[in-house]
């Protein structure tokens, strides 16, 4: 993988904080946090610790917003201007929040 | 001074002084008591002074009378018990009762206490901000209604409510201990906020009035930075912010009351020490962890303090709206977001977010709209001003809505 210039990484951090801006100026930001992957870990069966997610599976996690979406139509509006989507092959999942009120 | 000048100066600056060491000293079910005691004091002034001169030194007098008047009004209530119970000596009473104490000190104790007492969350916002005016900084009730633009019958009501509340809640004029004060301020902070905002987007067409809501709103924040205890990073935020809004005051109305947009405000009428007054207590917020709504608030504020625009000035209003958002949502900060987004990252853009905003009844948001296609569509730009000048409720926001239509024909 090649190593982003200071100047990309600020690039895409902006493009994030647009995208998460936009969703909470219409008030359906709930929230969210990026996962670095520094000082992360895999915890295997029996007890087998390793370092990263990096390696043996084919995807990793690099964060998670929590929007108030009336739909799943709508999450799915709100995850199609997330910026890692400009990288062939990334992927955003949409979920929801099993509270059993139905909102989320 | 001339007499005439004195007693309305003497009223604004100890009135507030002494009903709230009055209401320390009586408790939160007398506010009414201390009001009265006040206003009899003034009273009393007037008519005596007018015939004899005033008095060599006018404070002392008026806190003199009123301390006589508050004895008076504690024997009576004492010498009423005692017929009831039978049973209380009314010399106990009365000697068992601390002097009323008008020092400085006590002074200010006082008044940080009612603030805490007033902003109880038991009251409506509404309702915190009309007795803070009343009791805290010594408005007529005639000036709230203005204040409000509602009428003096509304206000008295609206005081005599809340007054009753804080009685039956029996809410204490004290400090909150210390793990209760961090959140008791931020009540404290929100009515700040709002009484501050009540005169600075008030259409009152009293200058003066409006002015004071905000000076007073800035003292009273005040007394939480010169309190140890209370001097903490979100109070200096809404200082500074405060700081920053106040030094537009004569460049964005001009003397009939009409309100001069920001591009159209003449810079040199800024006050620039109130910037830099601004600048410092935005620094001195920053000391602790944390950024609270007024911090971001403030930092917004500060880049508009710069009137060139620049793509690192909207940009770093763009993260700050998009930050405030996350924190808390509003329309206005949404409007205020799309704005910035347009100017950062470009019109197009931004016209495809403001299209997801649900904001459809608000005048506000057709205008916006209204300036995001003024370089694009003209006709488009003409539509959305129109639906807006339907939309807008008072005669300035119809006024500013007309000059941009009149401006696109």
């Amino acid at each position: 993988m090649k190593v982003a210039s200071p100047e990309q990484i600020q690039h895409w951090m902006k493009q994030t904080r647009d995208w998460i801006g936009g969703i909470a100026a219409q008030n359906k930001f709930v929230g969210g946090n990026g996962l670095p992957f520094d000082e992360a870990r895999v915890v295997k069966h029996n007890n087998v610790v390793t370092n990263g997610p990096f390696g043996e599976i084919k995807e990793t996690i690099g964060g998670y917003i929590i929007v108030k979406a009336g739909s799943v139509d709508e999450a799915v509006e709100f995850a199609k201007g997330c910026p890692v989507l400009q990288g062939d092959g990334n992927s955003v999942e949409v979920r929801k929040i099993a509270k059993g009120d139905g909102v989320h | 001074m001339e007499q005439q000048e004195l007693i309305p100066h003497l009223f604004r600056a100890e009135f507030r002084k002494i009903v709230a060491v009055l209401c320390k000293h009586l408790g939160i079910a007398h506010i009414q008591t201390a009001e009265d005691i006040a206003s009899d004091t003034f009273m009393l002034a007037f008519e005596t002074w007018s015939y004899r001169g005033i008095p060599e030194n006018p404070v002392a007098w008026l806190y003199t009378v009123a301390k006589n008047k508050a004895k008076n009004y504690i024997a009576r209530n004492a010498l009423f018990a005692q017929k009831i119970s039978m049973q209380i000596k009314l010399e106990a009473l009365v000697a068992d009762e601390p002097e009323i104490d008008l020092s400085d000190k006590n002074i200010t104790d006082s008044q940080l206490q009612m603030l805490f007492a007033v902003c109880h969350p038991a009251i409506s916002n509404e309702a915190q901000v009309g007795l803070a005016l009343r009791i805290l900084c010594g408005f007529g009730i005639d000036e709230i209604a203005d204040a409000f633009l509602t009428n003096k019958e509304t206000i008295n009501k609206r005081l005599f409510r809340a007054k009753e509340k804080l009685r039956t809640e029996q809410v204490q004029v004290a400090f909150p201990s210390g793990q209760e004060i961090t959140q008791r301020l931020e009540s404290v902070l929100t009515t700040l906020y709002l009484l501050f905002s009540e005169g600075y987007y008030s259409e009152s067409r009293d200058t003066l009035l409006r002015n004071d809501c905000c000076l007073e709103a800035m003292r009273l924040t005040y007394l939480l930075i010169e309190n140890e205890t209370t001097n903490l990073p979100a109070v200096n935020a809404l200082f500074a912010l405060m700081c920053f809004h106040a030094s537009r005051f004569e460049a964005r109305k001009k003397d009939n009351g009409e309100i001069v947009l920001y591009h159209d405000q003449d810079e040199t009428l800024w006050n620039r020490e109130l910037i830099n007054k601004g600048i410092y207590f935005l620094h001195q917020s920053s000391r602790g962890a944390g950024a609270s709504k007024y911090h971001i608030e403030a930092n917004i504020a500060y880049w508009h303090t710069i009137k060139e625009d620049t793509p690192e000035k909207w940009e770093n209003i763009l993260q700050l709206y998009n930050h405030l958002l996350q924190i808390e949502y509003s329309p206005i900060a949404a409007l205020n977001r799309t704005y910035a987004l347009a100017k950062a990252n470009g019109n197009a853009q931004a016209i495809i977010e403001a299209e997801k905003l649900d904001l459809k009844n608000n005048h506000f948001y057709f205008t916006l709209l209204g300036e995001l296609y003024r370089d694009i569509d003209q006709n488009k730009a003409l539509l959305h001003f129109e639906h807006a000048y339907q939309l807008a409720k008072t005669s300035t926001d119809k006024q500013t809505i007309h000059k941009k239509i009149l401006l696109l024909k």
